[in-house]
């Protein structure tokens, strides 16, 4: 009885660091394995719904002082989307770019930068975090998206705002490659949208936005990465689910592995 | 002494603390009691280490390391070794180090790895505060697959070993959330069964042998008998310490979030912000990479059979105190 324990625990115990062991070898080779890709995304939902219980639905991300802002705020990503269209639309200072608001909305627009500027301004010294691990303080300015979205009358099955934007991107190293490159494009939840500190951004650091920062205009949701700060915005759409949309996953990060909600 | 009985080590404090333990604490017995204030007499306290037969019939074995520290303990061992693996992919992806509140390409690094292109081929650079180090072949410019890559650490520590910043958060996120939930059982049982109290937390006494402690150490005299039941001071300083690195690596991670911050921004404040955050994460990161070289040399030193089958089935093997018992001439190291 005692020796049959013994045997089965020893059994156990080799078996267990066995496993182990051939977890730590063989990292590299399971990270592309299908089952491991369920229980990353398993691991995503639940992180997701950890952050989003935590939180309160209008939690404030920490503001700086004007002493705080990075004498240089780093772009990344994009940082001239250089098609024909959009180098005519820099010679003309942007005056006949438009920002479509459409979907699941009553009213759907299509606003010029200088209507924008026209509306209540908001501006928050934030810092923005590189999900490669960089940070950079800056002051934004810009109308809050509730506002906008109020405006168009949202629809109650609306679910989320998805933003499309004039660049496509070539993409980083990745899984041994390149990665494929994509129109960039960006999901956020209706709370988010709503959050008092998110912005569609025309100003940074108190002059109108540049072409690497993604004029002339851009999200901020402050409690998220910045691969979620989508830059050169053409469109903002309401819509219940964005599986149809590109790689199904709700941005161009995301369809390339990287976690919806970025709140970490 | 010969009795194989689940009894713990730990007389030392039950002395100084006497109050009744919760289940599964030991009886100590008063004779147990007595040996151990006997035992302060030099001799023993310094008695070299002898080998006991293994047929010995004066061999005691004790119960020494309860279910939840051994389980929670090895699956610590494996988080790490993921966390580790996997940080420095994801370390790679911005391979510089900043003190404040923000950092970028643009700032002042206090550490950097990186590579630089010249007449004679790339060299890969480290920059430790004003020093740098020519490090080609193995940080900043190194091999993967077999082709040279400008990559900060090579392709055998990190996780995945290619460069993909994407599925190293994945790795990396999945290991912390199972490194906090095991670390709140080991910490929550720890303070319930009196286990942190009382093997852990050092005793002014052991704090005033530390000096002495020392000396053993560098001499790699392992406590024999009594002494040899209980953690020594060094020990239980190194234990503490490390549990209070791993929670600085769970709070800084936690500060390094955009999210965390919204909810619960003083640790921003705490650590000097976010980048000082990241780079007090990599520190502790290092700090646990030095605890985990020193520990395992000691368990090697100390006996790797005896001490690792007492993390794996609880048992150990008490080394016997032939000092106490006479004088022996053998000269034989303690496995
Ligand atoms: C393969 C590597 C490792 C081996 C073989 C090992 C082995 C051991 C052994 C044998 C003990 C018991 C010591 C004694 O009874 O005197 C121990 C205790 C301990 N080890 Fe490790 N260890 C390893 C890795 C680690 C790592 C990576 C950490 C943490 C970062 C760690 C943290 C601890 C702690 C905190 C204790 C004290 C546990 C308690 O009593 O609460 N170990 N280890």
């Amino acid at each position: 009885m005692a020796d049959a324990l013994s045997l089965t625990r020893r059994a156990a115990l080799v078996a267990g660091f066995g496993a182990a062991g051939y977890l730590v070898a063989n990292a590299t080779s399971i990270t592309q394995n299908a089952a491991m890709a369920r229980i990353f995304e398993g691991v995503e939902d639940w992180t997701r719904v950890a952050q989003r219980t935590l939180q309160s639905k209008n939690g404030l991300a920490p503001e700086y002082r004007p002493a705080d802002i990075s004498p240089v705020f780093k772009a990344n990503g994009t940082l001239n989307p250089n098609t024909n269209a959009y180098n005519a639309h820099v010679a003309s200072n942007f005056q006949n770019w438009r920002l479509a608001i459409k979907g699941m909305v009553q009213n759907p627009m299509s606003l010029s930068p200088a209507d924008i500027h026209r509306l209540p301004a908001k501006s928050q010294i934030t810092k923005h975090d590189c999900v490669e691990g960089w940070t950079a303080i800056g002051m934004w300015t810009g109308v809050p998206l509730g506002l906008l979205l109020t405006a168009a009358g949202v629809s109650p099955r609306a679910r989320y705002v998805v933003f499309r934007c004039a660049d496509n991107l070539t993409g980083e190293p990745a899984k041994g490659g390149e990665q494929s490159p994509g129109q960039y494009y960006e999901s956020i939840s209706i709370d988010d949208a709503f959050h008092p500190q998110t912005l569609i951004a025309y100003a940074l650091n108190g002059h109108p936005l540049d072409v690497q920062h993604g004029a002339p205009l851009r999200l901020r949701v402050e409690r998220q990465l910045g691969y979620k700060q989508a830059k050169y915005i053409e469109s903002i759409e309401m819509t219940d689910s964005f599986a149809s949309i590109a790689g199904g996953k709700g941005g161009y990060w995301e369809d390339r592995g990287y976690e919806w909600y970025a709140g970490i | 002494m010969s009795v194989r009985s689940p009894l713990t080590n730990f007389h030392a404090v039950a002395v100084t603390n006497p109050v009744v333990p919760p289940k599964p604490t030991l009886a100590v017995s008063s004779k147990a009691v007595f040996v151990l204030m006997s035992s302060v007499d030099a001799d023993s306290f310094h008695g070299s280490p002898r080998e006991p037969s293994a047929e010995s019939p004066t061999q005691e074995i004790i119960y020494r390391h309860s279910g939840t520290v051994r389980w929670t303990h090895w699956i610590n061992v494996l988080c790490i070794l993921f966390l580790l693996g996997s940080g420095l992919n994801i370390f790679n992806a911005h391979p510089r180090l900043y003190w404040g509140r923000s950092g970028a390409d643009s700032d002042h690094a206090i550490f950097s790895i990186g590579a630089v292109d010249r007449p004679d081929g790339v060299h890969g650079l480290t920059q430790v505060g004003p020093w740098q180090f020519d490090t080609t072949g193995v940080l900043g410019w190194s091999k993967t697959n077999g082709e040279y890559q400008a990559r900060g650490w090579p392709s055998w520590l990190t996780i995945p070993s290619f460069q993909d910043l994407a599925d190293a958060r994945h790795w990396h996120i999945l290991f912390a959330w199972i490194l906090v939930f095991n670390g709140l059982l080991y910490v929550l049982y720890g303070l319930y069964a009196r286990h942190l109290q009382r093997d852990i937390w050092p005793t002014i006494k052991d704090l005033k042998a530390i000096p002495s402690s020392i000396v053993d150490h560098i001499k790699l005299k392992h406590p024999v008998g009594e002494e040899a039941k209980r953690y020594n001071v060094l020990q239980r300083l190194a234990y503490l310490g490390v549990i209070i690195l791993i929670t600085s690596m769970v709070l800084t991670g936690l500060t390094m979030s955009p999210w965390f911050n919204a909810i619960f921004p003083y640790t921003l404040d705490l650590f000097g912000g976010r980048q000082s955050a990241r780079t007090i994460h990599f520190l502790s990161a290092t700090l646990i990479v030095l605890f985990f070289f020193v520990h395992v040399a000691e368990v090697f030193l100390a006996g790797p059979f005896n001490e690792i089958r007492s993390m794996l089935t609880g048992y150990y093997r008490v080394p016997r105190d032939d000092a106490a018992r006479g004088p022996d001439t053998t000269e034989e190291k303690n496995g």
